[in-house]
């Protein structure tokens, strides 16, 4: 499989010149199968552009998987221009709800006054599902998994011909633990979907200074990311998810402090940046052993 | 997915039962007893650092369950056993002999987790000595 990054922030767009390296779109990455079946992970502002490459494409099928509702995650998928194609069919998986379906709660903002058009006048063909244990797209399989953040919340993990990478961009696995470095991992949210990730995109919303004013908000600082990291044994950390508030300088002082804390190589603990790819395929897997 | 990991209901009742006073402790959803808060450790009479995870039998034969009269009560007959096969709230009255020996009369409170309506996560209970009220 490979992955490209098409938003990166957190809670809101936050474009300006201050966060160019980095970006300001919200969360939003493409996905394509080593079969190159098409998977969205979360529809933030990113999502907007990612549909203009798709104009023309002759794509027929797209599946995005939602991790949650907050509008970080959700606003971007009215200005996707495959939702006005009829010809295209586009899956959708989010959090299950105990009482109210995955359409209505998209519809609460695909619709009139939020949003001009409503989610049931859209040409493109929806198809809605709660996002709850393992599924296969394509040559891929993808499990989801709840995970701790404010409301119904889950995380990804793509697993594609030996290579898997894992999405958990909202998530604080550290909400009481005294110690993440040294617990049980079989008590520690997220655990389950990270384990040996061979790309793990995480929360960084915070700094260690930072977390302490926003306990229970349903984010990490990057002391935590690193300690969830290393216990999962992921390959390579993606910081991702940053917060509005951080300069791209500011996020690179986070990087260096989460290098300290990192026993990896510091070529595998990244800053997410809009643009971002990641080859995951069996040719790259075939090179880099050939390499090494 | 890694199926070692809990269910992140029973992390986040974990997390609450570390954070209180009130004697709580969990089970999952095959009725281990996977964990029981420090308020709880005087009663059951020993520390769960020492005690570990136990089987549903493994934990019903080790506190001998009776009533207050000393009738034996079958783990199906207790609150969290009834919480847990029966997938409802329940409340009693029981005796139970401590790890460490001691006879103590318990009231205790236990009632299901579900995280979907259809997926049991486990049962969680709160427990006081009866005298304490």
């Amino acid at each position: 499989m490979r992955a490209r990054l098409w938003g990166t922030r957190g809670s809101v767009a936050s474009p300006g010149p201050d966060t160019v390296r980095y970006g300001g779109n919200t969360s939003c990455v493409e996905v394509r199968t080593d079969d190159n079946e098409l998977i969205v992970l979360d529809a933030g502002t990113g999502m907007r552009g990612l549909g203009l490459t798709l104009l023309g494409s002759g794509i027929t099928r797209i599946h995005v998987l939602l991790t949650h509702l907050h509008m970080d995650h959700l606003q971007g998928l009215g200005f996707f221009k495959p939702l006005y194609d009829p010809n295209i069919e586009i899956v959708i998986y989010g959090p299950p709800s105990p009482t109210v379906s995955l359409a209505e709660r998209i519809a609460t903002y695909l619709s009139p006054p939020l949003f001009p058009v409503a989610l049931a006048d859209v040409p493109a063909r929806l198809s809605f599902h709660d996002a709850d244990g393992t599924f296969g797209v394509g040559s891929a399989s993808v499990t989801a998994a709840p995970v701790v953040h404010q409301g119904s919340t889950v995380g990804y993990r793509i697993d594609d011909l030996g290579r898997s990478l894992t999405y958990i961009p909202d998530h604080e696995p550290s909400l009481g633990v005294l110690d993440l470095a040294v617990q049980d991992p079989s008590w520690v949210s997220g655990t389950g979907l990270a384990q040996g990730a061979d790309v793990l995109l995480h929360d960084a919303q915070y700094s260690t200074e930072e977390y302490p004013n926003h306990v229970g908000w349903g984010h990490s600082a990057v002391d935590q990311v690193v300690a969830f990291a290393q216990l999962a044994g992921v390959r390579q950390l993606v910081l991702f998810h940053h917060d509005p508030l951080h300069t791209d300088a500011d996020l690179e002082v986070l990087r260096d402090d989460a290098l300290r804390e990192w026993n990896g190589a510091a070529k595998d603990l990244l800053l997410a940046y809009e643009g971002m790819e990641f080859d995951l395929s069996v040719a790259a897997q075939a090179a880099e052993q050939a390499s090494t | 997915m890694d199926p070692g990991q809990k269910s992140v209901v029973l992390i986040l009742a974990r997390e609450l039962a570390t954070n209180l006073a009130t004697p709580m402790f969990l089970i999952d959803a095959d009725g281990r007893l996977v964990f029981y808060n420090e308020a709880a450790e005087p009663i059951v009479g020993k520390p769960f650092s020492e005690v570990g995870e136990m089987d549903a039998g493994e934990w019903a034969a080790l506190l001998q369950p009776t009533t207050p009269e000393g009738e034996t009560l079958s783990r199906t007959q207790i609150p969290p056993g009834v919480a847990l096969l029966e997938r409802r709230p329940a409340h009693g009255s029981i005796a139970i002999t401590g790890l460490d020996g001691v006879p103590r009369r318990l009231e205790i409170t236990a009632y299901p987790l579900y995280r979907r309506a259809d997926e049991f996560a486990g049962a969680v209970g709160i427990f006081w000595l009866e005298n304490e009220g």
